[in-house]
């Protein structure tokens, strides 16, 4: 099940652990990421916290947490091809995952088709 | 048009100097050098005659584009004409060839008494312009005046005997703001932009604690919009025990007009650059002085100029409360005699002249050029207007195009994809001195721009042309730095 939030992060649930990413219209919004800066691994963050920042040619914009939890794992190849993020940003270019997270928190968030009406707004 | 390198002109054992020839007792004996200050291989130099590099330099200074050469709209960052009297005056003997350290020798403040007159009176000037009791002159850029303004509220709040941790920032500021917040040791807080394109009252207030130290203001703001409820905002935010700061990046659209302590601002700060005509230098020296409401002054940075009872000027460092030195000396003062110089050739009158005209130039842009382009925000904006290229980008046409192709049509680009909240952003601002007749031959070089790109999109990923290198790779220069050869 994937989720999303309007400020256009998505979360993936995978049993234990929610993974997270930019959506593909965030990426393409941003242009080409050039630099991801990850969370450290074992950080509790609260939901809305800034996450992760992703710079672009154009930005630097900060990842929020589209849920509360303890950061998991870091998707490490994105230290030498952040541009993973661009081909792939609901894919390989996931930022993290977290564990310990409330699973009613997810569903609170938006579903895909909601999602694309928000973009469309 | 494509230029050599200075290495590329490089030839096998050419010079431009000759050295002196070393004695034979010198070339036989060891160098004069201890051996572990020498090289093991001569360094990599360009072998060039004087002629050479005379013509090289010369060739790349003639490529600069600047506002003494072009109409340079590049939003938010006001680049305005330097008038050349200013320049003059900097130039006086009396003033450039003054040593910083004079003040300070016995004997020093007597020969220096026209310099610390300057900043004083420049002190004064500005508190007059902008409303405010009293004013630093020693931060040497705007970014260092939010630091500094930003500390001043730090020490304010710990006098008070409650430190507070938070600062309010809209989503449409300059990203100096938050930087400058977050090295001053806050944590950033960012307030959402309402439909209008001003601040969402109601999200500030949702984000307005107890410790919520300050809030930065931008007014008008990147998008060119005064901030219609600055009021609601400065007593909400006063009520709160909450100072309001001031980014005086856009004052060059309320000289003369409004004033920033009048409309409840406790601590700003100016950039000479963008508001008193000092030259924008390419990162050189600067001045960002910073403005403060009474309950701040005793915080002021260390030293000020102050006037004495007989008439006389001197220094006071004796200010307890001080939050200490911040910058050199007595901050850029050559910048600053410039901004003094132009406060006092425009006077008050010529001053809201100045706004006005670069107000009106905003206008007229935004008018004439919304049939052609997307106007976000469309309402009587204030010094710049902000275009969007989203009509454009659909055929493929995006901002960054444009940019590229009126660098081919002979001006300097607009500031593009900023501020981030406008998709395809175009920010333009034309500055006051800018004739009507420059501001029509833009007005119809963008029009043809917007032609093309409805009728031939695909004719701009050659542009620009008309310079050395056409596109540089920003991607791969973002991506891959190398900064060492």
């Amino acid at each position: 099940m994937m989720r999303f939030t309007e400020e256009h992060e998505w979360v993936r649930i995978e049993g234990a652990t929610a993974r997270i990413g930019i959506t593909d219209h965030a990426q393409h919004a941003l242009g080409d990421i050039t630099y991801v800066e990850l969370p450290k691994v074992g950080r509790t963050v609260r939901r809305g916290e800034a996450l992760a920042v992703v710079e672009s040619v154009k930005a630097a914009s900060d990842v929020y947490a589209p849920l509360g939890g303890r950061v998991a794992a870091v998707n490490a190849r994105l230290a030498e091809s952040p541009e993973t993020v661009n081909a792939a940003a609901e894919g390989d270019g996931w930022l993290c995952t977290l564990e310990g997270f409330d699973p009613t928190e997810a569903e609170a968030l938006m579903s895909a088709e909601q999602y694309a009406a928000f973009c469309r707004a | 048009m494509k230029q050599p390198t200075i290495f590329e002109r490089s030839v096998a054992g050419r010079r431009g100097v000759t050295l002196p020839r070393l004695s034979p007792a010198e070339a036989r004996g060891p160098l004069p050098v201890p051996p572990a200050l020498c090289a093991d291989a001569p360094p990599d130099l360009p072998e060039v005659s004087e002629l050479d590099v005379v013509r090289h330099y010369t060739l790349l200074s003639q490529r600069n584009c600047c506002v003494d050469t072009h109409f340079y709209p590049l939003g938010s960052c006001t680049m305005k004409y330097n008038p050349r009297v200013c320049e003059k005056v900097a130039a006086l003997d009396g003033f450039a060839g003054i040593h910083p350290l004079l003040p300070q020798l016995r004997g020093g403040g007597a020969l220096t008494q026209g310099a610390l007159e300057v900043l004083w009176r420049t002190e004064r000037l500005l508190c007059d312009l902008t409303g405010m009791e009293a004013f630093t002159l020693q931060p040497m850029a705007g970014a260092h005046g939010e630091l500094t303004g930003l500390l001043l509220i730090a020490a304010y709040h710990r006098a008070q005997g409650r430190p507070r941790r938070r600062v309010l920032i809209p989503d449409s500021a300059h990203g100096t703001n938050p930087a400058s917040a977050a090295i001053a040791g806050f944590e950033v807080v960012p307030v959402a932009t309402g439909p209008d394109g001003t601040i969402d009252l109601a999200d500030f207030e949702a984000r307005l604690t107890p410790d919520t130290a300050a809030v930065m203001l931008t007014c008008p703001n990147t998008l060119g919009l005064f901030e219609r409820q600055i009021r609601e905002v400065a007593e909400r935010a006063h009520a709160n025990g909450t100072l309001l700061y001031y980014d005086g990046a856009n004052m060059n659209a309320l000289m003369g007009r409004v004033r920033p302590g009048d409309l409840g601002f406790d601590v700003l700060h100016l950039n000479a650059h963008k508001t008193l005509s000092t030259p924008h230098g390419g990162g050189g020296p600067g001045a960002g002085p910073v403005g403060v409401k009474a309950a701040l002054l005793p915080f002021l940075p260390v030293s000020t100029v102050e006037k004495r009872d007989d008439g006389t000027f001197a220094l006071n460092y004796d200010r307890p409360q001080s939050i200490g030195y911040i910058a050199p000396f007595y901050g850029n003062f050559g910048v600053l005699l410039r901004a003094y110089t132009y406060l006092l050739a425009l006077g008050g009158d010529g001053l809201r002249e100045a706004t006005d005209h670069a107000v009106l130039n905003a206008n007229y842009l935004r008018v004439r050029l919304r049939a052609c382009f997307d106007v976000p925000y469309d309402r009587l904006c204030l010094h710049e207007v902000v275009l969007s290229a989203e009509r454009q980008a659909r055929a493929g046409v995006r901002a960054v195009d444009i940019a590229k192709a009126l660098i081919d049509a002979g001006f300097h680009p607009p500031t593009v994809y900023f501020p981030l909240i406008v998709r395809e952003a175009l920010m333009i601002e034309p500055t006051e001195t800018e004739s009507k007749q420059t501001l029509d031959s833009f007005i119809a070089a963008l029009e043809a721009i917007a032609r093309r790109a409805e009728e031939e999109p695909g004719s701009f990923a050659e542009q620009p042309a008309s310079t050395p290198v056409s596109r540089p790779d920003e991607t791969k220069a973002a991506r891959d730095m190398r900064l060492k050869a």
